[in-house]
């Protein structure tokens, strides 16, 4: 029989659902008497509800839901409403933005509006879920570091989808809603602009997104290590270090010469998460508004290496007397 | 934990564990269905820390080299004997070849081209001469090609040269032509149109990249290059739209030739020349020997075709890099067909042909041409 030794555990303790802490007089009432999942408590917390949904919540899901049927609608009639080639073709479906002579202005619907409107109900929805998550952190009395956070994804997306369109004078320069086309984009973009590995936010973005899985392996690793000597109680282990917190600083200190404490280790997490997509939205701002080929930047500015000759010396044939055109 | 197992039966968890096993494994192979089989060997081209690797698949190029042999040379003709043109009537494009160099071509289209249960008669109405039959008066313009191909594009195709069975291989029409794709019915009212995109396309490699790259590159000859060649903004407004496209026809290639990109492009710059392999050169002559055959040869030949012939627009089978290479880097791996059959590789000048006096109607039967009549 499973034991239950301390609070890092897999057994799962039933109790009468916690319906959280008294609301302030005004908010919407939580919905639900919360049950419990046994599935779920393999994953998270078992005890699902109640849910708070309120007015931004509620809104944020009308105009989610907006933005997913007229996505998945066009994408539903572009197969002709073939349920079979719908789900067969599904990965390559896309809802495509204005064409790029048209310029900022608002298209006919099937000439990108629909891409538009999409795209504003998805941008209106993730921002009332952002208000709703500031909101929620409050109305509990906590900090809103995790809303900071969210923006900070927000962000990337508003500068792909609209920042940058704009700035470029064109919706046509934004990205499609599909799972392939998205992709392609990705791929069309970087080569449009001379290879977006030579942007330095780029790195910068991948150097924080690499560092943010090292960072939680290094701190979910030590944290599951130290558990049985207290470690669990990570909280209290900060304001009252304890054998586990001294063990997991002093294997860091062993291991690397430094550690992160208890409390800072959490700033790392949040500061390494958040700026992915924080310089990651800048390097995508300055291309093609700024830069407009990065390898030539990168040359320019001797970040680029210059690699010996391997081949024989090619030269741009259309740059030949009497090249064919 | 072996002692844990009755209890874990007693409270059913042995069923869902096995249920989430095998919907792990079916998943697993589900993502890896897309895969390449192995073995995959890569081969660095670049310098190191470039790699710029052919990835190479020795069970697939087994197959390819089967796919890929070529057939047995006809004896050559000996050069003495009348011209053909004096000989036959209605020769307008192999004047130059006497009758047994005449009679060696005709054998080898009938070998390479004509679907052997008609033989002559596919392109020869009983009376030899006549131009009624359409592919006759096609056959003759792809003669013309031919050797434009091997005597005007040397850049491209170099001393290796084309024959009619670098592209079709025993098929009447080549196995891989390509006609303007309209995509779909232009009024679709109010949904949104697919930007000539987003439909799974083995032309451009499976992706959901523009599915007809051919028409605007290959055919009218828009501009490939989309990227800057400055680091700052210098007036080059190419939109993204423009270089899915670019991109298609790369794929395309990629898909022809059975090479990666970085088999021309070192891939840290696509644009740059000097980083770029000398394939890269002999690839840009063959963008522009397609566009000119296609301009030049098969446009032209539109109204020849019958109907069935043509795509959906009403228009005619073009070639683009796979209609020669068929998934290899150099068609028939490199193979030099031409050279085994000069009578295609130009004109041949005969040191003073006598001039004959008599020119019969019908041909001096050779077994396999009688055998067709």
């Amino acid at each position: 029989m499973a034991e239950y030794q301390n609070i890092f555990t897999r057994v799962q303790i039933r109790a009468p659902a916690y319906p959280g802490v008294t609301l302030p007089s005004g908010a919407w009432v939580r919905q639900g008497k919360g049950a419990f999942i046994h599935l779920l408590g393999r994953f998270g917390d078992a005890q699902i509800g109640p849910i708070y949904l309120g007015t931004t919540g509620l809104l944020s899901l009308i105009c989610g839901f907006l933005a997913f049927e007229i996505i998945g609608l066009n994408m539903f009639a572009s197969v002709h409403w073939n349920p079979i080639q719908f789900i067969r073709q599904l990965p390559w479906l896309a809802l495509e933005p204005p064409a790029p002579g048209n310029g900022l202005h608002f298209p006919r619907l099937q000439d990108g509006g629909w891409w538009l409107m999409a795209g504003f109900f998805l941008t209106s929805s993730v921002l009332l879920w952002w208000l709703r998550m500031y909101r929620r952190a409050r109305a509990l009395g906590m900090g809103t570091h995790v809303a900071w956070a969210f923006l900070a994804a927000i962000w990337l997306m508003l500068v792909l989808g609209i920042i940058r369109p704009v700035l470029m004078g064109s919706f046509g320069e934004a990205v499609p809603f599909g799972i392939f086309p998205h992709l392609d984009w990705v791929a069309a973009f970087s080569i449009r602009y001379g290879n977006l590995f030579y942007n330095p936010f780029h790195c910068l973005s991948i150097a924080f997104l690499y560092g943010s899985t090292l960072l939680f392996a290094m701190h979910g690793g030590t944290i599951l290590a130290v558990s049985r000597l207290g470690g669990d109680r990570e909280l209290e282990q900060i304001v009252d270090r304890g054998t586990a917190a001294e063990r997991a600083a002093l294997f860091w200190r062993w291991t690397m010469g430094f550690n992160a404490t208890m409390e800072s280790i959490h700033r790392w997490a949040w500061w390494f998460a958040v700026l992915c997509p924080l310089v990651g939205g800048i390097g995508i701002l300055l291309t093609g508004t700024v830069v407009d080929n990065w390898y030539l930047w990168a040359v320019k500015h001797h970040v680029a290496p210059i690699y010996p000759q391997v081949f024989a010396p090619v030269i741009d044939p259309a740059t030949l007397p009497g090249a064919p055109k | 934990m072996n002692s844990l197992s009755p209890s874990r039966n007693v409270t059913g968890r042995g069923p869902l564990r096995t249920w989430c096993l095998t919907a792990a494994v079916v998943g697993l192979l589900g993502a890896l269905a897309g895969c390449e089989r192995p073995p995959i060997e890569t081969k660095q081209g670049g310098y190191r820390g470039l790699g710029m690797e052919q990835v190479i698949n020795p069970r697939i190029d087994a197959i390819k080299e089967v796919k890929n042999e070529v057939p047995a040379v006809i004896p050559a003709a000996p050069s003495e004997g009348p011209l053909a043109s004096s000989v036959y009537k209605n020769i307008e494009v192999l004047k130059d070849l006497n009758v047994a160099e005449f009679t060696r071509v005709m054998l080898a289209i009938t070998q390479w081209v004509a679907p052997p249960d008609q033989s002559c008669n596919y392109c020869h109405a009983a009376d030899m001469a006549s131009d009624e039959r359409y592919t006759k008066v096609v056959a003759r313009r792809m003669l013309q090609m031919v050797r434009h191909i091997n005597s005007d594009w040397k850049d491209h195709v170099g001393k290796t040269g084309v024959t009619c069975y670098t592209c079709h291989r025993g098929n009447a029409v080549p196995q891989y032509v390509w006609f303007t794709n309209p995509g779909e019915s232009a009024d679709t009212g109010l949904i949104a149109g697919n930007a000539g995109k987003n439909k799974p396309s083995r032309g451009v490699g499976l992706t959901s990249l523009p599915y007809d790259p051919f028409t605007e590159y290959l055919l009218e000859g828009r501009n490939i290059r989309v990227i800057s060649t400055t680091a700052l903004p210098d007036g080059n407004n190419s939109s993204i739209q423009h270089t899915d496209a670019t991109y298609a026809l790369m794929m395309s290639i990629s898909q022809s030739l059975g090479v990666n990109c970085d088999y021309c492009h070192n891939t840290r710059s696509f644009a740059v020349w000097d980083a770029s392999t000398p394939k890269r050169t002999t690839a840009w002559y063959g963008i522009r020997l397609v566009r000119d055959l296609n301009n030049a040869y098969l446009l032209p030949l539109t109204s020849t075709f019958p109907e069935h012939r043509l795509g959906v627009l009403g228009d005619v089978a073009k070639v683009n890099c796979a209609t020669c290479h068929q998934g290899l880097f150099k068609p028939l791996y490199g193979a030099s067909m031409a050279k085994d059959y000069p009578e295609l590789e130009g004109e041949i000048h005969h040191a003073a042909a006598a001039p004959t006096e008599s020119a019969p109607t019908t041909a001096p039967p050779t077994a396999s041409l009688q055998a067709a009549n």
